[in-house]
This record gives structure tokens, sequence and C-alpha cells, in this order.
């Protein structure tokens, strides 16, 4: 059969069960005790094995289906979660990682698990028996341990007259459906009484996982005789042991348990399992996938069908704008009337056109819980991780770009910023550093801030080092305000780490950061207090697809500069210009700022005379400034970026093009490359 | 693309006194002159950008891609929109005539010496009746290393 059509949502699929999967063990790893985690990723894993088995990726069903069986040995309490533990199961889900991606870059999946496989084997067989007896792992034996709640409903029964059984069940050696067979038991027992405990549980039952033999605990008003000849009907079972129990002898021997947190949660188990007992194997699956349905009434949608979409909207509110015109031309009331409705409606087609493309930054953050706790091992820090606003959502094309800076600065605020543990208890500040990542709304604008409560920036230590890198002289050194100071972190090659680590790196990180958000069109800002810890502040633009811009005339050509590096614009005399070293420059509030002619930059044809006046836009880029000299203002707009196809790549000094209202073709001015 | 096929359906235009051809697969639309916005710093004969019903489409003079002195745009005057892979790029030609059907077995290799036209552009020539067609490489016509300045 072909698969390839399917092969798309395998990889989306698989990629969101990894992220369950990676989201829950850290959970499960806070709080060891809970089984419902540990329900949650067997269930994720079980699925991945089963897709992954179909799709034919064989080595990912192998490593998901030995890593079930370790998180089914938790489930079971024969195995301990330890740190340990979940390093090797990180390591484990970090290789189907690979994997998926693999694939999903066209490759086959096949990657050398053995190593992982073999230390998950020895984690299922190794610590087997060590803390948990009352469950063994097979079942020869016929007792079975009952908590609280059974125990309580076991009593409940008899007083109502009903007696209680242990049957030990045991299938033919060469049974082949063996869920099937034990479905079958449970429905001959359901139908003259009720199975209260199944050992192995009910769930490894219906997965076939258990030898050839089963006990389950039965409450009936039959006779131990009638209940083996029900169950000697169901096929292929070769042995039935019905034993007659005495509720009132349990308690003493079996209750008295060391642990009342273990048989409290078996109690919880079991309940669930009360719950279900009605419903077969089939319906319990149905209700599941039920389940999962509701919750998630999403569709995929490819994003360049999305881009498509805002392609043709695009031109509909170009023709818009025709029509507007057509309209106050003609001065025809009714027609005014429907083309005013029609610009309100395609206004709110287009919030929602937007709004389509936009991600929560959820997905860029979720990948951040791993790596912090990867990071706060290797370096033998304790880091607590707070994420706040991962809802806020961002354009798709801000979201791609976003995660490599995010992962660098939640780094540095690691590597630099948190102290390690026995310095912050030497400062009276709790072990644990924490780290808050949050994300926001505000206007135009989400802000993302990375907080931490380390050790803050020492403006001495920046300044010595800026110094000393030739970054800054001496003179100006004194003269900097804090934040010009911590801007300086900024600046490519500075590092002020002691020594050089790998996680951040030589110093190149930082100026990469905030070129990065620069050519998103944001900014990223620094307040730090010493001794208290640190923020960086991102601001990025909603969207990238659409910006603010400047529009200008050169000549008869016009061009947008994007509002995000304009200062402010300026009308200058000629003779305000001054020269200095052959360059045109503008003393401009006591700053001197060198002129840009755009005509000259960009060739345009001159069909006019210049004037004595000059209408100048300051950009900036950083802390540097230029002056465009252009012809004149047209004023401000918000415009759609589209790129100049793959045919024009990297034309000097244009991030793009976008189209005006008129139809025409105004490029955008990249300000980055036109000041060095 | 000369393929196996016993015909080829081609776009015919003309620039200068020469009839050109370009199969109809890598032809997209065919269009009139419009605004066309410069770009700056590009080679002469990128003639800037166009709007093509929301899509920003570089437009290239072929005259000028051969070195075939320039003419201004007039009625004639036509716009072919070729697709090349991932790429989209305007043609400007002085006109576009026809849609052929050629006999693949016309088609003939080009000479050695081809009037204006750099040989390299030429994937071959065929002959309809008393009409002499050259067949364009477009792969080499879109080449990028030329583009660059």
């Amino acid at each position: 059969m072909d698969m390839s059509q399917y092969l798309e949502i395998f990889i989306d699929e698989s990629k969101e069960h990894l992220q369950t999967i990676n989201e829950q063990l850290l959970e499960l790893e806070k709080s060891p005790d809970d089984l419902s985690i540990v329900n949650e990723i067997f269930r994720s894993a079980h699925t991945l094995k089963g897709m992954s088995a179909t799709m034919g990726f064989e080595d990912l069903a192998n490593l998901t289906h030995q890593m079930e069986n370790v998180l089914d040995g938790i489930r079971n309490h024969k195995i301990v979660v330890t740190p340990e533990l979940m390093d090797v199961v990180f390591r484990a889900v970090d290789d189907l990682e690979a994997m998926v991606n693999s694939i999903a870059s066209g490759g086959d999946g096949k990657r050398d698990v053995r190593e992982v496989v073999q230390q998950l084997k020895q984690i299922e067989q190794g610590d087997v028996p060590t803390t948990k007896t009352e469950q063994p792992s097979t079942t020869s034996t016929l007792t079975q341990t009952y908590g609280e709640f059974e125990y309580n409903v076991l009593q409940h029964s008899k007083e109502q007259g009903f007696h209680t059984y242990e049957i030990l069940v045991k299938l033919r050696a060469d049974c082949l459906l063996k869920a099937a067979r034990v479905f079958m038991v449970f429905d001959a027992l359901n139908q003259v009484g009720e199975v209260i405990k199944a050992n192995p549980p009910v769930e490894l039952l219906e997965e076939e996982k258990f030898d050839q033999e089963f006990v389950v605990t039965v409450v009936s008003k039959q006779s131990a005789e009638q209940l083996h000849a029900q169950i000697s009907k169901v096929s292929e079972v070769e042995e039935v042991i019905v034993t007659a129990i005495d509720v009132d002898k349990l308690r003493p021997s079996e209750l008295a348990s060391s642990q009342p947190v273990l048989s409290k949660t078996e109690a919880a188990v079991t309940a669930e399992k009360e719950e279900q007992k009605e419903e077969n194997v089939e319906a319990q699956k149905e209700e599941k996938e039920h389940h999962k349905a509701v919750a998630n009434k999403t569709i995929r949608v490819n994003i360049e069908r999305l881009d498509i979409l805002m392609n043709l909207f695009e031109e509909l509110v170009i023709d818009r704008g025709r029509l507007e015109q057509i309209s106050r031309e003609l001065n025809h009331p009714e027609l005014h009337e429907t083309v005013e409705r029609m610009s309100r409606i395609s206004s709110d087609l287009q919030n929602i056109i937007l709004n389509m493309r936009m991600v929560p930054v959820e997905t860029v953050f979720n990948r951040f819980p791993r790596m912090v706790r990867q990071l706060a091992r290797d370096l033998g820090k304790k880091i607590n991780l707070e994420i706040i606003g991962a809802e806020t959502e961002l354009d798709r094309t801000v979201i791609d770009e976003i995660g490599d800076p995010l992962v660098h600065l939640l780094r540095n605020a690691i590597d630099h910023g948190i102290e390690m543990p026995e310095v912050r208890r030497a400062k009276g500040k709790p072990e644990e550093g924490t780290v808050k990542l949050k994300a926001y709304h505000s206007g135009n604008h989400v802000f993302i801030e990375i907080e931490d409560d380390g050790a803050g920036i020492n403006r001495e230590k920046v300044l010595q080092k800026a110094i000393n890198k030739g970054i800054i002289s001496k003179q100006n050194a004194a003269n900097l305000t804090d934040k010009q100071v911590y801007e300086l972190i900024f600046a490519s090659g500075f590092s002020t780490a002691d020594k050089i680590s790998d996680i951040s790196g030589r110093g190149v990180g930082l100026d990469v950061v905030k070129s990065t958000i620069e050519s998103l069109g944001g900014s990223v800002t620094i307040d730090s207090q010493e001794g208290v810890g640190s923020i960086f502040s991102i601001q990025l633009p909603l969207t990238l697809s659409i910006i603010s811009v400047m529009l200008v005339e050169i000549q008869q050509e016009k061009y947008a500069i994007p509002l995000s590096s304009i200062i402010e614009t300026a009308i200058i005399k000629k003779e305000d210009i001054l020269h200095a070293h052959h360059q045109k420059v503008i003393d401009f509030r006591g700053k001197v700022v060198p002129l840009l002619f755009l005509k000259e930059v960009f060739d345009v044809p001159v069909v006019k005379e210049e004037d004595d006046f000059f209408s100048v836009v300051i950009v900036r880029k950083g802390e540097k400034m230029a002056g465009l000299v252009v012809d004149s203002f047209i004023g401000q707009q918000e415009v759609v970026l589209k790129s100049l196809g793959n045919y024009l790549t990297s034309v000097f000094a244009i991030s793009g093009a976008t189209i005006l209202g008129d139809g025409q073709v105004a490029l955008i001015i990249d300000c980055n490359a036109l000041i060095k | 693309m000369v393929n196996q096929e016993s015909e080829l359906k081609v776009i015919v235009f003309q620039l200068k006194n020469e009839e050109y051809a370009i199969p109809v697969q890598q032809v997209r639309s065919i269009e009139k002159v419009q605004h066309i916005t410069r770009v700056p710093r590009t080679p002469k004969f990128v003639k800037g950008v166009i709007n093509l019903r929301g899509v920003v489409t570089p437009i290239i003079d072929l005259r000028e891609r051969f070195g075939i002195e320039a003419i201004p745009f007039n009625e004639q005057t036509r716009i072919i929109i070729v697709a090349l892979d991932d790429m989209e790029v305007g043609l400007v030609v002085d006109a576009a005539n026809d849609v052929l059907d050629l006999p693949v077995k016309s088609i003939e290799p080009p000479p050695e010496v081809i009037e204006a036209v750099e040989a390299d552009y030429i994937k071959g020539v065929a002959k309809v009746g008393k009409r002499l067609l050259i067949l364009l490489h477009l792969e080499k016509v879109l080449e990028k290393d030329t583009s660059t300045v």
C-alpha cells in the first residue's frame, strides 16, 4: 500500500506525540508518583509505536516499544523514577526525535539505537523486584493484594451476599488471540458477577502483555463450580482454578501495607477500572478517540495555501482601493454605500486572514524546558524555568525565526546569570535559580522577556572587557549610562564569561541575537541590577507580512522605508550640509549624522532639478544613524511585504517590495544595509 | 523540452527580425506591458518588477539580454511570464504571435553561428514551412551568475 500520502500526517502527529512525551516526562520528574502522567506518556508512546509500525519505520517502532516497556514498569511500580532513568528515557526521546526529523527531511528514519535500547532493557530488567513485592511479576502465585478501596468493595459485596473468588485462568500455550480470550473470560464473569481486580492489570491483559495465565478477583453470587464451568466454556482455556476467599481474613495480612501511597494510587487506578468495566475493549478505545476529537477542533492547512489566500486578498484590497476612487468620482450614493460596506467587510476579512497565520509562541517555548533541564544538569546548577504567556500569538514567519535567538538568551541567562548553588546560598538566595520566560502583547508588538534572578551584569567587568577588546575607548567608558554599558554585551567579539564554555559559546552569540531580532523588525533591551538579576526584553512586530512604512519619492520613483528604522524626518537647508572627509554630514540634535543621497545610491534617473531644501529621513541601525535624502515624503502606510522572487536574490539595500493602492510595486529599503 | 513525443507545442514570439519559441509548458501567461518598477543595482537587462496579480515578478528585457539594441515599448510589446523550477520571470519581447505544434523531427541542433544571439541560449532551430524558429534554452537565459552585478 502506498503510505506516502499519510507521511505528512504521520510526521506532524509524531512530532506532537513526542512533544507530549517530552512535556509529560518533565512533569513526571517533578512528581514521580503521579500515575496519570505515566499513563499520558504511555498513551502517546503507544500511539507513536502503532503509527510508526504501520508506516514501516521499524527502528522507530522498536525503540518506542522498548521505552514503553520501561514506562510500563514505572506504571506497575516495578521501576522507580530516578534522574538517571529519566536521562536514559530522554535520550531515547531524543533519538526518536532525530528519527522523525530524518523521515521528515526525506530520510529512511533509520538510526543506530542499540545502546539506548540496551540501557532501556537494563532498566526494565535490573530494577524490577526491589521496590514492589506485593505485585509479583509472574502470576503463578494465587495471592492477590488489595488496596483499601478494593477491600471496601469486597466487604460491601459480602454484606450483600456476594462471594469473593480468586480465579486463575491459564490459556493454552498455542493460544493466538490472547486478548480476545481475556475479553471473553471477562465477559463471562461480568454476566455472573463483577471483576474487582485483575493481575496483571486489565490494560496489560488487553495488550497481551502476559504469559499464559492471569488472576482475577471476582465477586459473584454463584458458586465456585458454576464459575469454573462458565469460564471453561471459553475456548483455548487450558486450566481454571477458582478459589473462594474470606474477605475478613484479608485485612490483617495484606493491608498492613507499609506503602500507603501506593495503595492509594492503586485504588485510584481500580476506581477508573470500575467505571469502565461495563464497556468492552472497543468501546473504550472509541471513547478515547472521541474525547480527543472534541478537545481538538482544528484542521491542518498548509502555510502555502494561506499565503495564496493572502495574495488573493491583497489583490482584492488593491481593487477595493480603485473601487473607492471610482465611487468617489461618480458620487452615486448607492454605489458609495455598497463600496463602503464592502470595504468594512474586507477589513474584517483581512483581520481574520492575518489571524490565521498567527501561531502561539508555545510552539517555540515548548522545547525550552528540556533544554533548560539538560543545561542545569550539565552545569550543576539548580534552575526553575517559569513560562508565562505561552499562548501569546505571533506571525508564523516570526515564530520560525525567533527560536535560535531565544535559545541563545536562555543559555546566556543560565550560564552567566544564575550562580552555582553554593554561591547562591552564600548570598542568601534560594539555591534554585529562577528563569522567567514571559510573552505578552502590547499594542502592535509582542514582547518576550527573559528574566533571571542571577548575578546581574557587572558594569565594571563589562567596561573593562569592552576596553580590552577595543570596542570602546577609556575616555568614552566613563560617560556611558548603565544601559549603554549593557548594550555593549551585544557588540560582536564580546564574552564576559571568564572561561569559554560550550554553552554560551565565544561571545558570537549575543550579537547574532541582536541582528536576527533587528532583521525581524524588532529590538532587544537589557535591564539589570547587580546581584539581583537581569531582564532581556525583546520587542517584535506582530506580523512580518504587514509592516508600517514611510513612503517617499525619489525623482519619479516611490520607495518605502520601514517605520521601525526611522527616528524622525526633517527638512534641511542646503547650507546646513557640512563636509567631513568627503562625506556630507549634518548636525542633527548635537550629533553628526552622515547623509546618504538615495538618488545616487539607487542610480535614480534624474528628471527634476534639486532645490535648496532637502527632505531627510533619519534612520538608525543600533547606535549608528544616517540621514537618507529623498525628494519628498508621501506619508505613512501599512503595506504587505512581498519578496522579489527567486530570480532577483540579494539586491543591494532592498529587502523586498510591496504593492501600492494603484497597483504599482514599490521597493522597500533595507536600512541595515545602507548603514555601515 | 524536447521529448519523445512527436510534436512540441510552443509559444512563438518575435525579437527584432527573428522568431523564437518556448515550450508551452514553461509559459504561465502572456501579458501586455504595464508599469514596471525599476530595481536599482541590477544588470541592465533586468527591467524591474511588476505586480502580476499580487505577485511581485521580475522582468527581463530579452533584447538587452541578447545584446540586441533596445527599442521603446509599443502596442505590440508583450511580457511572456515563464516559470522555471521555482522562479517566475517575465520576458519582454517585441510581439507574441503564435502557438504552434512543432514536429520534433523538424528540430535541429543550433548552427555554429546565429546572428545576434549567442549560441549558448539556443537549444535548437526548427523549420516550419518558410519560417525558421529558434528554440530558447530557458535555463541558460535565466542563469543567475550573469544576473549579478
